[in-house]
């Protein structure tokens, strides 16, 4: 009942005229980000970081918009993925196997209506979920010493690295690269300043939203230089989108599709580390394996559009409970959220729920509402995003990049943060060239002061004696799961991304003429 | 051969980061742990993470070529000179300057580029000074 009462004053504070239209704004902007070939969710909100910051928005206000542009670009993915066959990141590969070939049949219209509403499904789904669930973890973890907190660090790395990247070793280089970055600065503890090389420049650290829009959003800019991505890609391509509502017929048939990978999607999202891609690959799989007894899916069947839109969706939601309630992230964009929070001076955690009500619930009130705001827009307004996406990226992307050099220079003003930045979008570009996840890099950069203090603060309490870590039946069973995270995906986890596109694959082989 | 180097790379980086730790004054206000243990602790995952990436490489990726890697390049120069430069040229000018490059490396003609360019300055002036009142970097011109 608490929670209920928490989720309606949630209302009070999202309902303002100034964070509706933050949320209208966060709406559009994502699904504008979400649709671009190319950018996906955790680089359009990296990019519009410092947009939020520089408009000098207080807490609440700030996360409404880039929680708005997180959904947004969830549900802007598919766009891209149906009408041009270019998924923006992982998760909308699934989407693209039945949804290009609607799209090709003459039926792009109602695989985008239908996608629109499993979205939405799946969205608001997670989001009761999150209401339900996150205060029922937070109760676990106010039961949290700084032993269970390393421990509980660790289970972030070792999960997040195993599932983004197809090597354990890269994965754990990348995270240690990020811890490393976060011990530049002085000291908290003892006030010693530490790898600075004399620079005063450095003592307050590594600013991490210079490091975060330099590694996913410039980096994004070099790969466009390197591809010359620009006038082949998109341009010339006709559009055409049919009628806009599906039948009765297709919406019946694909009902029992989308809840069930509502289902699957939530359950992929919070646990740590899985994240959207996982929850769109399950929902398509399993629907496939249910429904599929005709062979119609990878040749435009409706319902292969609906399960992984709505498993991806609900998964985005998923992703929040552990970030909110924990402090850590279950996927790579809510780690780019994370940023945002510690930015503004908000600990994610348990405590978060205790300290700062208004902050979370008027976060999920504004979950809901940007939903409804998608689902409006995403219908009947489809046909200015899609002439959105005919703009070339040889025009936008050069935007894109300047708009990155503004925020940061609005919010450091200083040459040496952009200089700083340049350099982080041309190590992001080398990583992403050699196959290295940059989502550990920015975890380790977010979460490595946090983690040494509560190494610190757990070995002190204890008297000097390492073995504390180790000694609670809570920190023991974190420590288990984190090593079985990162061992499994060594088995397991060559698997996934090979099957996401071996299916997507097949499916192109049996439509090409 | 590529993530052999890379490995080695990050061995060589977990050495000088060891290196480093090791140098850090300890302060008499120092707890048990102290500051050099957690980055050390980095170094040495760190150093068996290269370890096993020399060991076991991936697959060569697709480097672009010669002329390629001087086109990113260029772009980086043509960036470090931007974030160097506002300052001193002022928001207006260095931004049409380097937008219209980028746009024109992307594969616009020249005339485009330069519309572009200074179209793209002109509405983030309006947008972020004008309308949200952002502070942009002056030039001597004054904008």
């Amino acid at each position: 009942m608490e929670t209920f009462s928490s989720l309606a004053d949630g209302f009070v504070v999202a309902m303002t005229w100034q964070n509706l239209l933050l949320a209208l704004l966060g709406c559009f902007l994502g699904t504008v980000m979400g649709a671009l070939p190319g950018l996906g969710p955790s680089n359009g909100v990296a990019i519009l970081i410092p947009l939020a910051f520089t408009l000098g928005l207080g807490a609440t206000p700030s996360l409404i918009l880039l929680t708005s542009v997180y959904y947004g670009a969830m549900y802007g993915g598919r766009i891209s993925s149906i009408l041009l066959n270019i998924p923006g990141d992982a998760p909308a590969l699934m989407t693209c196997i039945d949804g290009h070939p609607m799209a090709k049949q003459g039926r792009g219209g109602e695989a985008l209506a239908l996608s629109g509403f499993a979205s939405f499904f799946g969205s608001f789904m997670a989001t009761i979920g999150l209401v339900l669930l996150a205060p029922q973890l937070v109760k676990i973890a106010l039961a949290f010493g700084p032993a269970e907190y390393f421990a509980l660090f660790v289970l972030a790395f070792a999960t997040l690295g195993g599932v983004s990247s197809k090597n354990q070793g890269k994965a754990a280089l990348a995270a240690m690269l990020g811890l490393g970055l976060a011990m530049v600065g002085v000291d908290t503890q003892t006030g010693v300043p530490r790898f600075t090389f004399g620079m005063v420049h450095f003592y307050d650290g590594i600013d991490f939203l210079v490091a975060i829009v330099g590694l996913f959003a410039l980096s994004e800019v070099f790969i466009f230089i390197e591809h010359r991505h620009g006038a082949s890609d998109v341009e010339g391509k006709k559009v055409e989108l049919g009628r806009l509502t599906p039948s009765k017929q297709t919406m019946k048939s694909s009902i029992m599709p989308t809840i069930r990978s509502t289902i699957v999607g939530f359950i992929a999202g919070v646990l740590p580390g899985a994240g959207a891609s996982l929850g769109s690959f399950l929902s398509y799989s399993m629907e496939k394996r249910i429904c599929d007894k005709d062979g119609t899916f990878g040749n435009g069947d409706p319902r292969g559009v609906a399960a992984p839109e709505a498993g991806n969706n609900a998964a985005a939601g998923g992703a929040l409970v552990p970030m909110l309630a924990l402090g850590v992230p279950g996927s790579g964009t809510t780690a780019v959220l994370l940023a945002v929070l510690l930015a503004l001076n908000i600990t994610p955690g348990p405590l978060l729920f205790n300290n700062n009500p208004d902050v979370v619930w008027g976060l999920i009130a504004a979950l809901f509402i940007a939903n409804i705001i998608l689902l409006l827009l995403n219908i009947p307004f489809v046909g200015i995003f899609i002439r959105i996406l005919l703009v070339p990226p040889r025009i936008l992307m050069p935007a894109v990049a300047m708009i990155s050099f503004v925020g940061i220079y609005g919010i450091a003003g200083s040459s040496f943060d952009l200089t700083i930045m340049v350099m982080f979008g041309i190590i992001g570009w080398a990583l992403r060239k050699l196959d290295v996840p940059l989502v550990p890099v920015i975890l380790g950069v977010l979460l490595g002061n946090n983690m040494e203090v509560n190494l610190r603060r757990a070995v002190t309490i204890s008297d000097g004696d390492w073995s504390v870590l180790f000694q609670s039946p809570l920190s023991l069973s974190l420590w288990a799961v984190a090593v079985i995270g990162f061992v499994l995906p060594i088995f397991v986890g060559r698997i996934l991304p090979k099957k996401m596109k071996k299916l997507a694959k097949e499916a192109e082989e049996e439509i090409a003429p | 051969m590529s993530d052999r180097i890379f490995g080695a790379v990050g061995l060589l980086l977990a050495v000088l980061f060891a290196y480093s730790a090791l140098q850090i004054q300890e302060s008499f206000l120092s707890d048990s742990v102290g500051p050099k243990a957690f980055p050390l602790i980095i170094s040495a995952i760190l150093a068996i993470s290269s370890l096993s990436i020399i060991l076991k490489p991936d697959s060569e990726p697709d480097w672009p070529n010669v002329k390629r890697l001087a086109e990113i390049f260029a772009a980086l120069v043509v960036m470090l000179a931007y974030a160097e430069l506002l300052p001193v040229v002022g928001f207006a000018i260095s931004t049409a300057v380097a937008s219209a490059y980028l746009t024109w490396r992307l594969g616009s003609t020249p005339i485009q580029s330069v519309i572009v360019g200074i179209s793209i300055s002109a509405s983030i002036y309006v947008i972020f000074h004008l309308i949200f009142g952002l502070s942009l970097a002056k030039g001597p011109l004054g904008f």
